[in-house]
């Protein structure tokens, strides 16, 4: 059904850690693997599933690691490759960062860890707090007594344990909001949409319910209410907590939250929107001799707005040198290893409009090498604000004990995904 | 401190150093070994000879250290399986332990222990985990029946553990009912045939129950459980969507990719003017829209998938186009599937906007991206022709780029569109003929030399290009060479005079001078057509050329619903069927959408269909078919007779009665007709043809229940009739067998005056009526009569037994032919026998009427096979499992009062239906 075995390979192929769970794949066939994948490298046909005989690699990269499946069946891929991002999820949770070291520093609790999480090929429980709760760092601690299985792991409510303790009782709440825009070469916007998220930070005593109110356009056709502004959310998608029936039938959005942080559901929303910080940029390329940038960058969003920590990256030519500025706000910088230069802007506000120059010799010898054209990208965080005018209209909270608490609410768009500007 | 500490000792003594430390009195030291020991086996030294040493380790009540030790059991147990036994008394122990921690661990780690010999150790401890009162044991003992019979499968069975798994999917505990799902899946999978998930709508309304509750990984097991089942009508459908449809709102795209798999199987079997359906179809698209924001490997599964869906379901993504524009920073492999869709995509709605995006990743850097961008403009052109104009014009600014493999590859599409729209862009001729020495690969050579070839007329210097490509002849790929040599034929028949130096050298080039067997014969070929009758080479060679089409890239219809029954799985990702890839997976049913059908006879159809067209071997049958003419003749001669004393040899012939028959009849997909049945089975060959078509697809859609029709084959060919042509089949409909004949007259003159009557043959057919044809038959006019037919007509034995000679007359002439009926034609519809009568007759026949013979490659379960046969009045009497075969009793009886009694074993898992002993009774009753 999913993964006979699963290794932790290091950067040259070498197997760190690994565990056989249905053993009808030579776990020898491993070594197969980083052949395959020098193979495919140098092909350029890189590809996430790659096979030996009948042995099929799922593969994923995490820092200096490789996550590897192997299966002679007919596998759910996408079921393995939730999986082997699930156990990055879990160690990463475990040990901070995951990576060769780490792996290495703590086997004895990766060994834990990996019977806990798959059990013949069947991913089992895999909420890394309530692992905690039950597989811990420090293992030696633990009198038989003591280690009991949390009734959490087989509960239906599987992410969040009993008698959880507060003194003060509080939700704090994240909304937060991306634009990917996708600009063409004459400047006009390709497609654009808005990927939301409300994170949750739950401090919160014993087994509370919640209910978390959007201004959800569906909602209030369903209610009959359609004063005020409603977004309509093109897909929504919720984390294992919520009620995904009961959202289905009257579009509530309820359950009982895990404890501390979490996702609590992200949704992407179908708007027109331009660009939040316009970008038009002109580099001129003298062969032999020199390249001149001139970009231009306009804040797009209000007036009372501030964008934080903007930055303005801009690919250059990877023999360039000798780079000159003039910025009328900000400073920039090279970063020849990217070859890139970093535009850095404190702060934004909307409606203004800053410009940045830039130049750089070329060596008379002309590079002959294809050079891809890597897209202008900005970065940004505008705080207070979301573009598609989403809010939180209520979070209920209600415990049989009968406790206040507060739920606090703050809102932020960031950039997102790609901006587009190929000059010719 | 980290554990990095316990990798560092690689001195020389260290196993003995080990050994010591691991009989220390002091726990803590102990665990200390246990650690390196592990340290050492993880990276990859042998420490196996610790075994007896780790292992008196296990009786301890520190968690981790057991857990250690449990381990490397895991890892060494097989190496060492007589000291393994050493370990099974802990695992019984520690398997009642009070703690469920360590109940679970023993009883995961026991089934992680591959050594057959302690597998029935483990009988007794699995039992009381799997009634444990702690659900965390019971899930994890429901996994390790799945590992148990990984081992031993006989033994699972024995115990009857697959009923204990079967009674955990009504656990109270979401997490128990979701592991025996997976468990129970996993077994089915490797026994195809073993009816393990019985589901039926009970069981399905508790899995959808389960689905709300469990764990994301739970819920992927259990919808992938539930795409297996077959709704019995088009209402349990749309209620098993309506509960699958919130599981597109989970964050984990695994879950949203099995619910799609569900959601896209059953709705086939909705009406599609059902306000329901349309609404599903909108509720699909969000969904598939945000798995290309998951991680890149999983956007690539996704990407693969929805390239299936888009074949399927077009209309479910036609607006989203955009989404599929490629990004800068996505892996080649994302890349690449979202081109592919793209252009599945194009429309005349969208086109402007993919071309220009396509344009602009022809310039981009990465040359597999960059050549596939190239011909996806090439594909646009052929599929959406308003936008060819513009296609070409793309591609001619990307040739201008001089860009090497940006010209070949806008060479070798501009091929294609010549292809499609003929006579229409070859302006464009010159530009491509300047790039001409700056193709170096063999596919943009051929496709250059194609378009001199074809278009030489309108090429001034046509015969000089081909003549520089002809200096390297040998040189060159066969592809290339083969097209060359066709262009210049071209090119001579278009321009002899000055053309005959060049062609002849080019033919002996092809002919002579050629190692190629293709080549060669392609070059003598056009030689000959060229020497004895040029007319006839300008007719072949330069005849009109079929116009390509872009549903040569689509996937055939039949592997796509496969594909789709496989959402989220490698097939999907390879777009190969399972059996393709997967060892031992030959034999396994094919998956299959279930067919709309308002019946519930659609599941079984569809089970049906699952054989697919697979080829019927020919009976293992030696050639006593031939006697059983005699045979028959014998008995058959006095129907009223009591039982004959029949000779050995006998049965042979009587099983070839049935044996070729219901070997195709099984397994043959599709409709084989009896004239194109293997004829190495003596008699058998139309008898089989007949049978055969019983299992026949057609016979469970369209046709509500009776046996199957065979199409209608040609008796009597115009030829050999005075242009009176005859084709017809046999049915037997209601108990009333039926000659269904087509006259067609393709002479010049009027027929009239039509009669028809038949020689005597084995069973007494004769036409039970005149052959009604009323009005005359005049040129070219076709009629349709069904002529019913009775078996009380004169008997004789024929060879082959159901042949049938026929004789027509109109106002020309008489005409003769002979034909064959499907036996199954003369079973009739009381032929089920009572039970007692049955097992008193059985034991009556005498050994020696037996016959046995395999039937292969049948992919039904006894079920659906029994009710296929009894559509053809092959009745079940009695159905018996024996180890883990399935045994039929059945029963037929003949027009003329004969019966046949048989036993037809089915193993299961085995695609083979292990021999039917055909028991004959040959028993006037």
């Amino acid at each position: 059904m999913s993964a006979s075995a699963v290794f932790v390979l290091d950067l040259k192929g070498k197997v760190l850690i690994c565990r056989n769970y249905k053993g009808d794949v030579d776990m020898s066939e491993i070594d197969h693997f980083f052949t395959l994948l020098v193979q495919q490298e140098e092909e350029g046909l890189l590809c996430p599933v790659m096979s030996h005989g009948n042995v099929h690699f799922l593969w994923i990269k995490h820092s200096n690691l490789y996550l590897v499946a192997t299966t002679n069946k007919n596998s759910n891929a996408s079921l393995v490759y939730a999986f082997l991002y699930k156990l990055v999820e879990v160690f990463t949770e475990y040990f901070k960062e995951l990576e060769e070291e780490s792996i290495q520093d703590n086997f004895v609790v990766v060994y834990e860890l990996l019977d806990e999480l798959m059990d013949f090929g069947f991913p089992q429980t895999t909420d890394s707090k309530i692992l905690q709760e039950y597989i811990t760092q420090q293992g030696n601690k633990l009198e038989v007594a003591k280690t009991k299985v949390p009734t959490t792991v087989t509960n239906a409510v599987s992410w969040r344990s009993e008698g959880i303790r507060y003194k003060k009782n509080e939700v704090f709440i994240d909304v937060i909001e991306s634009i990917n825009v996708l600009v063409n070469a004459n400047g006009s916007v390709m497609s654009s949409d808005i990927v939301g998220s409300i994170k949750l930070k739950t401090m919160l005593s014993g087994m509370p319910e919640l209910r978390l109110g959007l201004n959800d356009r569906m909602l209030f056709a369903l209610t009959g209410r359609d004063k005020g502004k409603a977004v309509t959310m093109e897909d929504v998608k919720f984390h294992q907590c919520v009620r995904l029936s009961r959202f289905e039938s009257d579009r509530t959005i309820s359950f009982i939250p895990p404890d501390g942080e979490s996702e609590l559901m992200s949704y992407r929303i179908n708007t027109h929107v331009k660009p939040l910080i316009w970008i038009e940029s002109v580099i001129e390329k003298f062969s032999h001799s020199r390249v001149e940038i001139m970009v231009k960058a306009k804040g797009q969003f209000k007036k009372q707005s501030v964008a934080n920590n903007v930055e303005i990256r801009v690919p250059v030519p990877s023999d360039a040198d000798s780079p000159k500025f003039k910025t009328s706000t900000g400073h920039a910088k090279y970063v020849p290893e990217k070859n890139l230069v970093v535009w850095s802007i404190k702060s934004f506000p909307g409606g203004k409009e800053f410009l940045m120059r830039a130049h750089f010799g070329l060596p008379s010898v002309e590079n002959h090498e294809m050079e891809g054209r890597p897209p202008i990208t900005v970065k940004f965080e505008i705080p207070y604000f979301t573009v598609s005018g989403i809010q939180v209209r209520y979070m209920k909270i209600i415990e049989k004990s009968g406790y206040q608490a507060l739920p606090w609410v703050r809102y932020i768009t960031q950039s997102g995904g790609e901006r587009r500007f190929l000059n010719g | 401190m980290t554990d990095s500490k316990y990798f560092t000792t690689t001195k020389k003594g260290e196993i003995f150093e080990l050994k010591a430390e691991l009989n220390s009195d002091k726990k803590e030291k102990k665990k200390e070994a246990v650690k390196k020991v592990i340290a050492s086996m993880t990276v990859g030294k042998d420490v196996s000879a610790l075994f007896p040493d780790v292992v008196n380790c296990m009786q301890t009540d520190n968690l981790e250290l057991k857990k250690l030790v449990y381990l490397y059991l895991m890892n060494y147990a097989k190496s060492q399986p007589d000291m393994a036994i050493m370990a099974v008394n802990t695992f019984v122990k520690d398997c009642e332990d009070p703690n469920p921690l360590i109940r679970a661990l023993a009883v995961r780690t026991m089934g992680c222990i591959r050594v057959d010999k302690i597998t029935e150790y483990l009988c007794e401890p699995l039992r009381k985990c799997l009634k444990d009162e702690d659900p965390y044991v019971r899930k994890t003992a429901a996994v390790c029946v799945a590992k148990l019979h990984d081992i031993n499968a006989q033994l699972v069975e024995d115990q009857g553990f697959l009923d204990t798994l079967k009674d955990l999917i009504s656990d109270s505990n979401p997490m128990v009912v979701a592991n025996a799902v997976a468990a129970l899946s996993e077994i089915a999978e490797s026994h195809p045939n073993s009816n393990l998930l019985d589901l039926n709508p009970q069981t399905i309304n508790k899995l959808l129950t389960a689905l709300n509750e469990c764990t994301e990984w739970g819920q992927i097991f259990i919808l992938d459980c539930l795409a297996n089942y077959m709704p019995r009508d088009d209402r349990e459908s749309q209620s098993i969507c309506e509960r699958v449809t919130p599981r597109l709102s989970h964050a984990n795209s695994a879950v949203v990719l099995s619910a799609v798999k569900v959601l896209m199987k059953f709705m086939e079997m909705l009406p599609k003017d059902l306000d329901y359906y349309g609404t599903l179809l909108k509720k699909l698209a969000p969904p598939l829209v945000t798995l290309l924001s998951a991680e890149p490997e999983l956007q690539y599964v996704a990407l693969r998938n929805i390239n299936l869906i888009v074949q399927k379901r077009p209309e479910i993504l036609k607006h989203e186009m955009k989404v599929f524009f490629v990004k800068y920073n996505d892996p080649i492999y994302v890349k690449l599937e979202k081109l592919d869709i793209m252009i599945r995509l194009a429309s005349q709605a969208n086109i402007a906007q993919v071309l220009a995006e396509l344009k602009e990743y022809a310039t981009e850097v990465d040359v597999d991206f960059v050549r596939k961008a190239v011909r996806a403009i090439g594909r646009c052109a052929i599929k959406v022709e308003q936008s060819a104009e513009r296609c070409v014009s793309t591609l001619l600014d990307l040739i201008q780029t001089k860009v090497n493999y940006v010209v070949q590859e806008a060479i070798v599409v501009i091929k294609d569109i010549f292809r499609k729209y003929p006579n229409k862009y070859e302006s464009v001729i010159a530009t491509l003929c300047e790039n001409l020495d700056s193709l170096d690969e063999p596919e943009a050579r051929a496709a250059m030399i194609w378009i001199v070839g074809e278009y030489a007329e309108r090429i001034d210097n046509a015969d000089e290009l081909l003549e520089s490509f002809l200096e390297g002849f040998h040189d060159e790929s066969t592809q290339v060479q083969l097209q060359l040599l066709t262009a210049i034929v071209k090119l001579f028949l278009k321009k002899p005079t000055e053309t005959q130096e060049l062609v002849q050298q080019v033919l002996s080039l092809a002919t002579q001078d050629s190692d190629n067997p293709d080549l060669r014969d392609r070059g003598y070929i056009y030689w000959r057509l060229l020497s004895t009758d040029p007319v006839a080479a300008k007719e072949v060679v330069l005849a009109e050329k079929p116009l390509i089409s872009e549903e040569t890239d689509l996937i055939e219809p039949t592997l796509l619903e496969e594909l789709i029954c496989h959402i989220g799985t490698l097939a999907s990702v390879y777009h190969k069927p399972p059996s393709a890839f997967v060892e031992g997976s030959r034999g396994v049913q094919h998956k299959r959408i279930p067919a709309r059908a308002g019946s519930g006879e659609s599941a079984e159809s569809s089970d049906v269909g699952q054989s697919g067209p697979s080829e019927a071997p020919p009976a293992v049958i030696p050639s006593q078919g031939d006697l059983l003419g005699d045979l028959l003749n014998l008995d058959l001669a006095p129907p009223t007779a009591t039982v004959p004393s029949v000779q050995p040899s006998m049965q042979m012939g009587a099983m070839d009665l049935l044996g070729g028959g219901l070997d195709s009849l099984m397994g043959a997909g599709l409709g084989v007709a009896p004239a194109a049945m293997p004829t190495a089975l003596g008699i058998a060959p139309a008898v089989g043809g007949g049978l055969g078509d019983l299992f026949d697809l057609g016979g469970g859609v369209g046709m509500p229940t009776g046996s199957y029709v065979a199409p209608k084959t040609v008796w009597l060919p115009a030829m050999k009739a005075k242009g009176l042509e005859i084709s017809g089949t046999f049915a037997r409909r209601g108990g009333i067998i039926q000659m269904d004949l087509t006259l067609t007259n393709k002479a010049m003159s009027v027929m009239t005056d039509f009669a028809i009557q038949f020689n005597r043959n084995s069973f007494g057919l004769a036409p039970a009526g005149p052959l009604q044809v009323l009005t005359p038959l005049s040129p070219n006019q076709t009629i349709d009569v069904s002529l019913p037919l009775s078996t009380s007509g004169p008997v004789m034995k024929m060879e082959p037994l159901n042949n049938l000679q026929v004789a027509v007359k109109n106002n020309i002439d008489v005409f003769y032919f002979s034909c064959q009926y499907p036996l199954s034609l003369i079973f009739v519809e009381d032929g089920k026998m009572e039970r007692q009568v049955f097992l008193a007759t059985w034991k009556d026949i005498p050994n020696d009427n037996e016959a046995q013979f395999q039937i292969k490659d049948i992919h039904l379960n006894s079920d659906a096979a029994s009710n296929k046969l009894q559509g053809s009045n092959i009745f079940t009497i009695a159905k018996r499992t024996v180890e883990g075969q399935d045994m039929l009793y059945q029963s037929v009886k003949l027009t003329n009062g004969i019966w046949v009694l048989a036993e037809m074993r089915i193993q299961t898992g085995n695609p083979n239906y292990t021999v039917n002993e055909n028991q004959e009774t040959w028993r006037m009753l």
